[in-house]
């Protein structure tokens, strides 16, 4: 597949273009091996039981029956179970909030429904399988708290805050008098639902066990660091001793920021028996471990007649585990979108029987936005102000949560591109107003917010006397376009061509990088690349320099570019050198360098940096059968410079089907009595398909940002953020109903709501 | 060649041969394995996924006579006889002559970015050629329809689309 690049030579070849991605070839041929994916000499496999109940004890367990069966190896139990750590420390990630992270197999304890209970491990996966449902297991069942509303009162504020979660700021004016006050006000309780992943890759770990007794460690991860890290303090091994590989991850959107329990019991049998072991979770056992935590949030505005906000207060509880405080930021980006002189907003937790919740794409954001941004369109109808003209009299250029500006805010630009693209000007506000056929439409709007962030991270990058370019680090590439951007701008830092650079992630025998999330990984491992290129076109230029009759001779290394396999003197082509001739010349095999990124303290000091889109969604809707189709999504994002228009337009495209699916169709239903979510399968738990997305449009906006050397802001969360909201107003603008509780299901559209 | 799977439990073997990507091969398969099973855990072709194993993702989708399945609700000892495609054998369908180069689908995938982790791809490729070799699906809305069994949660559908409209127009699939 051969793309056409625009610019010349020099500078921004690659960077800023539309390439397609350089893992693409291995993705569509069936190359790329994922973690349950690779093969090892006498494998054996592993089957997890999960537990029926969602609170209470193991009384006893019976595994004769499978232990019985010819080709298993082993079950474990609780009862039988190797030591591992008893420092309950050990176990924590480098992701973990604060609390006890769960241990399988540790106690006879049950603390959430589809909790493993048993391993079983045979010759063969049938066999393992079969096996797995002969093991008996006789439960003391006590009565799970799993109703978020039931437990609401309980809710408490954390004591341990989660490092890198910002808390909610401390109030200020007086928003519950100047609401009482307000001439104009808006009062909403906003629900979601549970939300799961659902990467399309179960997750999955393959233990390698080594002849020298090291362990080659494949993992479902969205960093191998934090598996390696784990299973060394939790196995009590040396670091040498584990070697954690992911070069592909099926998806991820969070579910893999954290080492899970397939990862711990594949260790402990490979550990256990010396031999090599998989355990692959099945789908039901993906509703086991993570999810998005619904929350039950209340918006209150008070404006006055023009739209002016003169009160807001939004508060949210949210649920977390028995044993562990997860939280994420739910109600600041309220007081970080609008001005407003009374603001107070508060966020607490409420302890339920499931397992912990986790970062789902656009953690909290998309929780708290969703209602902020309903209420913000309540507002709109209710002092007669269209949508974007409200939110432009209420506009804000610095963070009032912080007292500072922005780095860069192009959402003004980001409102006129979107409303332009769709039309906007063309909608009748009343509701009711537009109709196609025997269908309502709709049209609504809302705005999206995402923290804008990096993290240290490094980068190793090689040269060697053939001018190929080999860089890499342990990060991982989600499906996101991570091999694709570093090798970019790898290319463009050396001048070399696309296909000179191979990028290796996903092993931690490369240089040390966090895991990928939080949409910070092309900023801090972009920057650690190009960092790492460029030390290394600073060596090269020395030795181009001090060659015999070298053509650079009486240039300096700010006055040359690289481009084409050369080192040139800018503006000068006739003086030029190969960068392989000044390897092959000066007899260097590689040239080689690390380059180190982190945030840059002076423009933090200075700045908060967000990256922002405006939403523009259309439903059609028949009212007889309460079926919302969303026929057209334009989202204008304004998140700094574009690395690669292709795999960020397909970023962004991911993240508006995620916001479809969570305004329309995923919803994982508890059932209270027994705290067990009841359609843990994908036949029930409904993903937007094909059929369910029609039209969908991205914009960039020109940005400038100067938080890091690339001006980059990050994009795998905000295409997700405030598309929820937009849907619902769409839905408020066609039938005249206001829907506060997501999904949006025919059942709300035709009842009560 | 022989490959045991499946076999203990005392449930015995039974002998298929399958035409997998072109290549004749003689099976002991156990009666409770897969079709899936089979290509991912004893032929080393792991290309066909495991999303769910219950039909309900459309991950594990391959070309069965040419026409698109489900491999993980499919017994292995049901297709004895049969000539398996999976997407190792994609290209190996448009080229018959065994250059390197990739199927049309494959191509228009990456061209149009039609994939992002790229777990569902394989299936969505299977599914892709089955669909066009149906010849049912016309219109954008009907490949929608006809390509709503494999899920992609990376949200690449509108580019799946675009991607399997662009080999359509050049003249279908092979």
């Amino acid at each position: 597949m051969t793309v056409q690049i625009s610019t010349a030579a020099g500078r921004d070849r690659f960077v800023g273009s539309a390439v397609s991605r350089v893992d693409g070839p291995a993705k569509v041929t069936g190359l790329a091996k994922y973690a349950g994916e690779f093969a090892a000499p006498d494998l054996a496999y592993g089957v997890v039981v999960s537990s029926a109940i969602a609170k209470g004890s193991i009384r006893s367990i019976d595994a004769s029956a499978a232990e019985a069966v010819p080709g298993v190896i082993k079950v474990i139990t609780h009862e039988n179970r190797p030591a591992t750590s008893d420092n309950p420390e050990d176990y924590q990630d480098a992701v973990a909030p604060p609390g006890a992270p769960f241990q399988a197999l540790a106690t006879n304890r049950i603390v959430f429904s589809g909790q493993p209970v048993a391993l079983v491990v045979a010759e063969d996966f049938e066999t393992a399988r079969y096996a797995a449902s002969l093991v008996r297991v006789d439960y003391g069942v006590v009565a799970p708290r799993t109703d978020l509303a039931a437990q609401a009162p309980e809710a408490y504020d954390p004591p341990m805050k989660r490092a890198g979660i910002k808390p909610p700021p401390e109030p200020w004016g007086d928003a519950e008098t100047a609401f009482d006050a307000a001439e104009i006000r808006v009062n909403g309780q906003y629900r979601m639902a549970d939300e799961h992943h659902n990467p399309m890759e179960p997750h999955a770990s393959t233990v390698v066990v080594e002849k020298d007794g090291t362990y080659t460690v494949y993992d479902k991860i969205q960093g191998v660091s934090n598996t390696h890290d784990y299973i060394a303090s939790a196995f009590g091994l040396k670091p040498e001793q584990v070697r954690v590989l992911n070069p592909y991850l099926g998806g991820g959107f969070g579910s893999g920021l954290r080492p899970q329990y397939q990862l711990f019991l594949a260790m402990l049998a490979a550990k256990d028996l010396g031999r090599s072991v998989r355990v692959t979770l099945t789908r039901d056992q993906m509703w086991s471990f993570t999810y998005r935590s619904e929350a039950l949030q209340t918006v209150s505005l008070g404006a006055d007649r023009s739209g002016k906000l003169t009160a807001l207060r939004h508060d949210a509880v949210q649920g977390t585990s028995s044993y562990e405080d997860y939280q994420e930021v739910v109600v600041n980006w309220s007081g970080v979108l609008y001005d407003c002189d009374n603001v107070k907003l508060t966020y607490s937790l409420a302890k339920l029987d499931t397992p912990t919740p986790g970062d789902m794409r656009a953690p909290g954001a998309v929780t708290g936005v969703y209602a902020i941004e309903t209420a913000m369109d309540e507002l709109a109808y209710a002092t007669g102000q269209d949508p974007i003209a409200l939110r432009l009299k209420n506009y804000t250029e610095s963070d009032p949560t912080e007292e500072k500006p922005f780095g860069s805010k192009a959402l003004k630009e980001c409102f006129r591109q979107g409303a332009e693209r769709f039309g906007w000007s063309r909608r009748t506000p009343e509701p009711r107003s537009m109709r196609e056929g025997r269908e309502l439409v709709g049209w609504g709007m809302a705005t999206g917010i995402w923290e804008s962030m990096m993290m240290q991270s490094s980068a190793h990058a090689v040269l060697t006397a053939d001018g190929r370019l080999e860089v890499g680090n342990q990060t991982g590439d989600l499906g996101t376009g991570t091999y694709t951007i570093l090798t970019q701008i790898a290319a463009d830092t050396l001048g070399l061509p696309l296909d000179h650079v191979t990028t290796k992630l996903g092993d931690t025998t490369l240089a040390k990088a966090p895991v990928a999330g939080g949409s910070w990984t092309a900023a801090s491992s972009g920057t650690a690349v190009m960092k790492a290129c460029r030390d290394i076109a600073e060596q090269a230029f020395k030795l181009a320099r001090g060659m015999e009759n070298s053509p650079l001779a009486n240039a300096d290394f700010e006055r040359v570019v690289f481009s084409n396999g050369r080192i040139e003197v800018t503006g000068d082509p006739s003086k030029s050198v190969a960068l392989a001739d000044v390897l092959k010349a000066t007899g260097t095999q590689k040239l080689e360098a690390t380059g180190e990124a982190a945030p840059d303290k002076d423009f933090a000091q200075q700045y908060e940096a967000y990256t922002h889109s405006a939403i523009f969604a259309e439903v059609k809707i028949d009212e007889e059968l309460g079926i919302v189709r969303c026929t057209r999504v334009i989202s204008a994002i304004a998140a700094g410079k574009i690395l690669n228009l292709k795999t960020a337009r397909s970023q962004i495209l991911g993240g508006i089907v995620m916001g479809i699916g969570s305004a329309l169709h995923e919803e994982s239903m508890l059932d209270h009595r027994i705290g067990r979510f009841m359609n843990h399968n994908l036949g029930e738990y409904h993903v937007p398909v094909n059929a369910d997305i029609h039209d969908l449009d991205v914009i960039f906006v020109d940005e400038e940002d100067k938080a890091n050397p690339l001006g980059v802001k990050g994009l795998g969360e905000i295409g997700i953020v405030g598309v929820a909201a937009a849907i619902s107003n769409a839905v408020f603008h066609a039938t005249g109903k206001r829907i506060r509780h997501l999904p949006i299901t025919p059942d709300k559209v035709i009842g009560e709501g | 060649m022989l490959i045991d799977s499946g076999s203990p439990g005392g449930v015995g073997t039974i002998g298929i041969t399958l035409t997998i990507n072109g290549e004749r091969r003689e099976l002991q398969v156990a009666p409770w394995t897969t079709l899936l099973d089979l290509l991912r855990e004893r032929l080393d072709l792991t290309g066909t996924k495991k999303g769910c194993d219950h039909g309900q993702c459309g991950a594990c989708t391959v070309l069965v006579n040419g026409t698109r399945i489900n491999s993980c609700l499919t017994l292995a000892v049901m297709k004895d006889g049969a000539e398996i495609t999976t997407v190792e054998g994609l290209a190996g369908l448009a080229h018959r002559e065994g250059t390197n180069s990739l199927h049309p689908i494959q191509e228009a995938f990456v061209e149009h970015d039609a994939f992002q982790c790229g777990y569902c791809t394989p299936g969505q490729l299977c599914s892709s050629v089955g669909m066009m070799n149906e010849g049912h699906a016309k219109t954008r809305d009907e490949i929608r329809e006809a390509m709503s069994g494999n899920i992609c949660r990376c949200g690449a559908y509108t580019n799946i689309v675009d991607a399997i409209e662009d080999v359509m127009q050049q003249g279908g699939a092979r």
